[in-house]
């Protein structure tokens, strides 16, 4: 399964439904489907983190990481978010694609590693909110708690402009940071207050080694 | 929610409560359902779980079965024991119905098959 193309595994995510009416507070955006493509792929043939793998997929919006998982090989997923709205659209992608090894938690990443018990998760995926519009530094907060949960490794997305931050923080917790690729993001205008047609932000696509 | 999601959720998060597991399950609609059968995936999932949680859920939706109440030595190259904690782990779902959390009482929905373990302000 790990042997699907990169450019099938882009193609067939680009049938995920997104958010239906995207939540400025919660900094929705889906996750795009050639971003997601090349993540997932790289975790699955690079470092084999996808097949038969428990994945714990923080903050999962519409689903479209969980669903490339699960294209991949994953052995399941656990998808979680705070937004009820949000995991009804990944519950009907999960049936339009015809999936059934993802379940979906609705829950506060705030306390995450509380109601899910630790030792379950191989690994742990993540589009973080950057942490702009109110909320600030939560994708640290993301990536913290990912650490506590997977058992291998996180693996994450950061604006490059904050890497030395988010690698320093990272080592303090004792994980090992790798910046795997720089992506260039191009987010469509969602909300009324973008002025330009689209937006491009440069991201980190990188994996945390968990600390053994 | 598969009995597998099941065995990983606590009320902990409840500043009330210490341990808060099992949660004990109310089902109103639960589903059967076929998944592809991955023997390396449960053999690596059944070390972490835990059992006799599983085992109690399973016996609450009437689906026990014939499912050993412990796992046995050599589990990994059992083939026939690994097809039947797949079919428990993966293919018993609560579609709707309420998990309860064992010191407080405190409900939390499962709707659709998700559940919803987001708390009121006072209850964190």
């Amino acid at each position: 399964m790990a042997r699907m193309k990169l450019k099938e595994l882009e193609s067939h995510l680009q049938q995920v439904e997104e958010f239906d009416e995207p939540k400025i507070l919660l900094e929705q955006y889906p996750t795009r489907p050639h971003i997601a493509a090349c993540m997932i792929h790289t975790i699955a043939s690079t470092y084999g983190d996808i097949e038969d793998r428990s994945i714990l997929d923080l903050g999962c919006g519409c689903g479209v990481l969980s669903i490339g998982s699960v294209m991949l090989g994953a052995g399941h997923v656990t998808g979680v978010d705070i937004d009820v709205s949000a995991l009804d659209t990944a519950q009907q992608n999960i049936e339009d694609f015809d999936i059934d090894n993802v379940d979906l938690v609705n829950l506060d990443v705030r306390e995450v590693d509380n109601v899910l018990r630790r030792g379950l998760f191989d690994v742990a995926i993540m589009n973080p909110p950057f942490g702009t519009k109110h909320n600030k530094g939560l994708d640290m907060l993301f990536l913290e708690k990912g650490l506590k949960l997977a058992s291998r490794a996180v693996y994450s997305l950061h604006k490059t402009s904050t890497r030395e931050h988010v690698l320093k923080k990272a080592e303090s917790w004792g994980a090992k940071p790798q910046v795997l690729a720089e992506l260039r993001y191009d987010l469509p205008s969602t909300y009324k207050h973008h002025k330009k047609a689209s937006v491009d932000i440069q991201v980190d696509f990188i994996r945390f080694e968990v600390p053994r | 929610m598969k009995l597998l999601t099941h065995n990983m959720l606590t009320s902990k998060n409840m500043k009330t409560v210490t341990t808060g597991y099992p949660l004990i399950i109310q089902a109103r609609d639960v589903k059967v359902m076929e998944v592809e059968f991955r023997a390396e995936f449960i053999s690596r999932m059944i070390p972490k779980i835990d059992w006799e949680c599983l085992c109690r859920a399973a016996e609450d939706l009437g689906h026990l079965n014939d499912l050993p109440k412990s796992v046995p030595d050599n589990y990994e190259n059992d083939e026939d024991f690994l097809k039947k904690a797949h079919h428990v782990m993966l293919e018993v779902e609560v579609i709707n119905g309420d998990l309860i959390c064992p010191e407080s009482s405190r409900k939390f929905p499962v709707t659709d098959g998700i559940p919803n373990m987001l708390l009121n302000e006072d209850e964190i």
